[in-house]
């Protein structure tokens, strides 16, 4: 990948994006076990596949996310980041889906 | 010569010992798989043999051996780690190296240089102290050393390095080394087959067999294997076993790459590492430049290259050692490296019986190779963890006890 599409700015080179991390759904810290915030804390889904990641274009300070497929490094879709509070399709579907 | 070659080449007998004895079949069964034929996984297979008699084992390999991370690092021995358990475990490494040519009968190429850290910081340098104090505890010989030390020590070196990011001083460590990586495959795989552990390359396991909560075989590309134990010893490819048992750990896979310049007079004896630089470089018997640098910026579970990091790492070079610019990159490449959160690795039992994991060893894990072999082939053969590892488990995350190993990292990844 030497080129991501982002949201706002359009085809930019991948040295302008900083990698975010998967995107992750914190349980609740008052409600939750001490084991399922460490797992939280510290776990991830290290296995490649299709995942949605949080991307900065560092030039324009603008968080997006992407689903990429992290076997391949082709980003399938990219999404402004209010859709991870209105929710996001699961990854099989936005590959068929999205551009 | 040309001769002796071609009539060799031609002749149906061939005298020469093979290194290490082909197996057309599995057998139904072991006593403990060993998943990977890397140096972690055959020395614990050499170790099980030799220290355990445990000889009724089988190392499995998809690929070839020591095709992984074993052949793919840039060879740095060293144990001037920060942290008490890393020292110990590190220090009980470069032990083992002293002798390990000889246990092999085989040329391994060690060669001790002594280890530069370049500090280019007040901030740099605090840690240098730091960590050649708790070195210093544990009878491992690091000195927290002045400009002039480096400046002696590496004559070549322009010490304001470009003027941006002088040397201010660094952590000498005399022990630092660098050895042949595929030789260790070898020495520990032939050493293992000669005890009668059987390597399957060309074997790539497909799931792990549970009963109850334990391990009871192993599907592989050529068939099932029933066995008691297991071990993952696979670098970048642990998530990938972790799914078949159901385990879920904080490592995740970045790309590491590295390149090689092509080969020239020697002038660089020691091997210099520097941390705000982002460079780690030291000259092989050949006369090559082996250098590395930082991680990949984002997952990826693929060992491509990139101009970006020849470009990175060249200027950073080159702000050390300007004369260097007329110096040709002859190759690159690129391992997975499994990163943890603390920089430790992540060793051991698990809560899955019969499975133990080597792991999460990152950018760090060839200089461990002998030690690895040795406490995971005590910890196979009693079920129990050596103590040497007991600050690696995996359950350190849950119990919030991190081994906090970053600042021995080499370069701030």
């Amino acid at each position: 990948m030497k080129i991501l599409v982002c949201p706002l700015n359009g085809p930019r080179p991948i040295l302008e994006f900083a990698y975010g991390g998967e995107v992750r759904r914190s349980p609740d810290p008052d409600t939750c076990s001490d084991a399922e915030w460490s797992a939280y804390v510290f776990n991830r889904s290290g296995s490649p596949g299709l995942k949605y990641e949080w991307w900065c274009h560092i030039a324009s300070g603008y968080w997006f996310v992407a689903l990429r497929d992290t076997a391949r490094d082709v980003v399938v879709a990219t999404y402004t980041a209010d859709r991870v509070r209105l929710g996001l399709p699961a990854p099989a579907a936005a590959q068929g889906g999205a551009p | 010569m040309p001769h002796r070659l071609l009539r060799f080449g031609w002749s149906r007998k061939h005298p020469e010992p093979r290194m290490f004895t082909r197996h057309d079949t599995l057998r139904p069964s072991y006593d403990v798989v060993i998943i990977g034929a890397g140096g972690h996984g055959l020395a614990c297979a050499y170790y099980l043999a030799r220290d355990h008699g445990i000889r009724n084992v089988a190392v499995l390999e998809k690929g070839y051996i020591g095709g992984g991370n074993t052949g793919r690092n840039t060879t740095i021995i060293r144990s001037n780690y920060l942290t008490p358990e890393g020292v110990k475990f590190y220090d009980e490494s470069v032990r083992l190296w002293q002798d390990l040519g000889e246990d092999f009968d085989l040329n391994l190429f060690y060669s001790t240089r002594g280890h530069y850290t370049l500090a280019h910081t007040d901030a740099a340098m605090r840690t240098m102290r730091w960590r050649a104090e708790v070195n210093k505890h544990f009878g491992v010989r690091s000195e927290a050393v002045d400009a002039a030390f480096v400046k002696r020590g590496i004559p070549a070196i322009d010490m304001s390095c470009g003027g941006h990011a002088p040397i201010l001083g660094a952590l000498f460590h005399e022990p630092g080394a660098i050895a042949r990586h595929d030789a260790v495959a070898w020495g520990y795989g032939r050493g293992a087959d000669r005890r009668g552990v059987e390597i399957h390359q060309q074997t790539e396991v497909c799931g792990i067999r549970l009963e109850a909560g334990r391990v009871v075989g192993v599907e592989t590309s050529r068939g099932p294997i029933a066995t008691p134990r297991v071990l993952c010893a696979v670098a970048g490819f642990t998530p990938r076993i972790l799914d078949m048992v159901g385990l879920r750990t904080p490592i995740y896979v970045h790309p590491l790459q590295a390149m090689v310049s092509e080969p020239v007079k020697p002038w660089l004896d020691p091997i210099i590492v520097s941390g705000s630089l982002h460079v780690y470089v030291s000259q092989t018997a050949r006369g090559e430049l082996v250098m590395g640098a930082s991680l990949d910026p984002y997952e990826l579970h693929q060992t491509r290259s990139t101009l970006d990091f020849v470009e990175g790492l060249s200027s950073h070079m080159l702000d050390m050692f300007p004369f260097l610019s007329e110096v040709k990159v002859n190759r690159q490449w690129a391992g997975l490296a499994d990163m943890t959160p603390d920089f430790a690795p992540i060793m051991g039992v698990t809560p899955v019986e019969g499975f133990y994991l080597d792991s999460g060893w990152g950018t760090w894990g060839f200089k461990a190779t002998p030690v690895c072999g040795k406490t995971m082939s005590h910890t196979v053969a009693t079920g129990r963890n050596h103590p040497l590892i007991e600050g690696f488990t995996m359950d350190r995350f849950e119990r919030y006890r991190l081994t906090g190993e970053k600042g021995a990292a080499s370069v701030g990844h």
